[in-house]
C-alpha cells in the first residue's frame, strides 16, 4: 500500500502554525523586518562539513548548475550590507545526506541579524523568544572554557591534540584516530558533556577554528577565541549565533581554507560567493545574528523523539 | 570483502569489529552543525553477547560479517557436540558446541525449534524462544488447595533448568516458562 499520510500528527501541525505566529509576533514588536531570500542560487557554501545539494537549471540550451541554499546567511548579508536594518527570516535550507532523528534533508531555520548589537544582547534576544515559544526558565550561559573545565578537567584553548587523544580515548570508544584538535573537541562535547548540561544552555567563546563566520577576538585569558554561540536544548543543538565576520579579505581567506580541506577530504570545492565578498567589500554594519532550528524547537515544544513528528512531510514520504 | 560505510549503517546490520562478528542494535547520527559528524553505534558481540557503545568517524567504512540467522530443529547431543536441523526441509544438520549453545542449553527439548547464529557457516550462538513449555521432573510435593497464596519453591524441569514455581505444581506438570528471565508463566494442561 502507498504510504501516502503525513509524518506529523494534525496537532503537532497546528502547534507549528502556533509557534511560526509567535516568531513572527515576537519580530514584528521589536520591528525587525521580515525578508524573504532565494532558495535557489548560484553558488554555494564551502564549508567541509555541509553538502549541497546541486540542481540543473535550464536556460535556453544551457545548463546552469545551481544550489538549493544550506542557510539564508549569504543572501540575508547582501541585504544587511544594502542598509536593510535588522531583519528576519523564516526559511526552509537544505543540506545533503542529514538524515537522523534531529535531522531532515529539507528543514525550517529561523534567522535574524540585529543591527549594532553585542553578541550578550543577542543572546539575551534569543533567551527572551526561546522563553517565549517553549515557557522554560532562565538559561545559563557558560563558555566553552568553562564547560570543558567543569565537565573534563582540561582547558580546551591550551591542550595538546597527543593530550586531547589519550582523554577522548579513555571517555569513548572510538574507531580510527585520525582525527584533528576540533574534531577532538566536539566529540567529547557532544558524547561527554552536552548530556550533562543543564536543560538549556547558551555555550560561547568558541576555539577560533571553529569560527566558521564568526569575528575572533582576545578574551580576558588572553586567548583568541571566535565570538560565536551555540544554544542547547535537552542535549540538541538549537541556534548558532555569530557577531558577524565583515572583513572581506579574512571572508576569502576563510573561504580557501574551507576549500583546501574540501580538497583533502576528496570533496569538490566552491567557487567563493562573489556577490557575498563584495557586499562586505562595501560595507557590512557592525551585527550579531544568529540561526534557530525551528524544527528542534517544536521537537522540544511537543516532545517529539524524531524530527518527522513535527514535519508535515519528512525526507521519507516525498 | 564486502564493507558498509558509515552512511549504510542501519540497525541489524552484521559487522567485523576487532575481528569478531557484531549486530548493529542502535545507530545514531552525530552531526553537529559545523564540524565532522559521528555514528555511535550500540553494537552486540554475537559471540559472547557483550553489548556495548562505538563511535565512528562518518565516512569511515567496515567490514562485513557473513552472519546468518537459521531456524533449527533441536535433535540430539552426544556429550560433546548437540545437533540441530535445519527446518527447510533438507534434513540438513549443524553440531554446536558448549560455547554456542551455553545461553540455550538449560532450554534445549527436543524437536522444539532455536534461533542459531551462523558465522562463516559455523554455528555461534543458539537462542531459546522466548516461551517453552517443559515437565517438572522434580519439585517438593505440591499443597493442595494451594492455588492463590504467594510463596514459591524451585522445581527442575526437564531441560535442566530450575525455575521458582508456586506451591501447588507437581512432578509431571507441564508448564510455561520465559527464557528471557527464567519465570514461571503458568500450568498448561496436558
Amino acid at each position: 500500500m502507498v504510504d501516502w499520510k503525513p509524518s506529523a500528527s494534525l496537532q503537532n501541525l497546528q502547534q507549528r502554525a502556533y509557534v511560526l505566529a509567535k516568531i513572527r509576533r515576537f519580530f514584528s514588536e521589536r520591528a525587525v523586518l521580515e525578508v524573504e531570500t532565494p532558495l535557489l542560487a548560484s553558488s554555494t557554501v564551502p564549508d567541509a562539513y555541509i553538502e549541497s545539494i546541486a540542481a540543473q537549471v535550464v536556460e535556453g540550451n544551457s545548463n546552469r548548475k545551481n544550489f538549493l541554499q544550506t542557510s539564508p546567511e549569504f543572501f540575508m548579508k547582501r541585504l544587511l550590507a544594502s542598509g536593510s536594518g535588522s531583519i528576519y527570516q523564516i526559511a526552509k535550507a537544505f543540506r545533503q545526506e542529514e538524515k537522523s532523528a534531529r535531522h531532515n534533508i529539507e528543514f525550517t531555520l529561523l534567522e535574524w541579524y540585529r543591527l549594532s548589537y553585542s553578541l550578550d544582547q543577542l543572546m539575551a534576544e534569543l533567551e527572551e523568544l526561546v522563553q517565549e515559544v517553549l515557557d522554560c526558565g532562565p538559561i545559563s550561559r557558560l563558555s566553552y572554557r568553562e564547560i570543558f573545565r567543569q565537565h573534563l578537567q582540561i582547558d580546551p584553548h591550551e591542550i595538546l591534540l597527543e593530550e586531547l587523544q589519550e582523554l577522548a580515548s579513555s571517555e569513548i570508544d572510538l574507531s580510527g584516530s585520525d582525527l584533528s584538535k576540533t574534531d577532538y573537541l566536539q566529540l567529547l562535547l557532544s558524547n561527554s558533556i552536552e548530556p550533562k548540561l543543564p536543560p538549556f544552555c547558551i555555550i560561547y567563546d568558541y576555539p577560533s577554528e571553529q569560527a566558521a563566520l564568526a569575528t575572533v577576538a582576545t578574551d580576558e585569558h588572553g586567548v583568541v577565541v571566535a565570538k560565536r554561540f551555540e544554544l542547547f536544548g535537552h542535549g540538541m543543538e538549537l541556534a548558532n549565533g555569530y557577531f558577524e565576520l565583515s572583513d572581506a579579505a579574512e571572508q576569502r581567506a576563510r573561504f580557501e581554507k574551507d576549500n583546501a580541506t574540501r580538497k583533502e577530504k576528496g570533496l569538490q570545492a566552491h567557487d567563493a560567493d562573489e556577490k557575498l565578498i563584495a557586499a562586505l567589500e562595501s560595507g557590512l554594519p557592525s551585527c550579531s545574528g544568529v540561526a534557530v532550528g525551528v524544527d528542534r524547537l517544536l521537537m522540544l515544544l511537543v516532545d517529539a523523539k524524531h524530527i518527522s513528528e513535527v514535519i508535515s512531510f519528512d525526507s521519507e514520504r516525498v | 570483502m564486502a564493507t558498509y560505510s558509515t552512511s549504510e549503517f542501519k540497525s541489524g546490520l552484521k559487522v567485523l569489529i576487532d575481528s569478531e562478528p557484531c549486530s548493529m542494535i542502535e545507530v545514531e547520527k552525530v552531526k553537529p552543525g559545523k564540524g565532522q559528524a559521528f555514528d555511535r553505534v550500540k553494537l552486540r558481540n554475537l559471540v559472547n553477547g557483550r553489548v556495548w557503545e562505538r563511535t565512528f568517524k562518518s565516512g569511515e567504512s567496515v567490514e562485513a560479517a557473513d552472519v546468518m540467522e537459521l531456524e533449527m530443529e533441536y535433535l540430539y547431543e552426544d556429550g560433546e557436540f548437540w545437533h540441530f536441523m535445519k527446518t527447510d526441509d533438507s534434513f540438513e544438520q549443524v553440531a554446536a558446541d558448549i560455547n554456542a549453545i551455553v545461553d540455550a542449553k538449560i532450554w534445549l527439548k527436543e524437536q522444539d525449534k532455536y534461533t542459531m547464529v551462523l558465522w562463516n557457516d559455523a554455528p555461534i550462538s543458539v537462542t531459546a524462544p522466548n516461551f517453552v513449555e517443559l515437565e517438572v521432573t522434580d519439585t517438593d510435593p505440591g499443597l493442595k488447595g494451594d492455588t492463590a497464596q504467594g510463596g514459591t519453591k524451585p522445581a527442575t524441569l526437564s531441560s535442566g533448568a530450575v525455575v521458582k514455581v508456586p506451591l501447588f505444581v507437581n512432578i509431571g506438570d507441564r508448564l510455561r516458562v520465559d527464557t528471557r528471565n527464567s519465570e514461571y508463566q503458568n500450568r498448561v494442561t496436558k
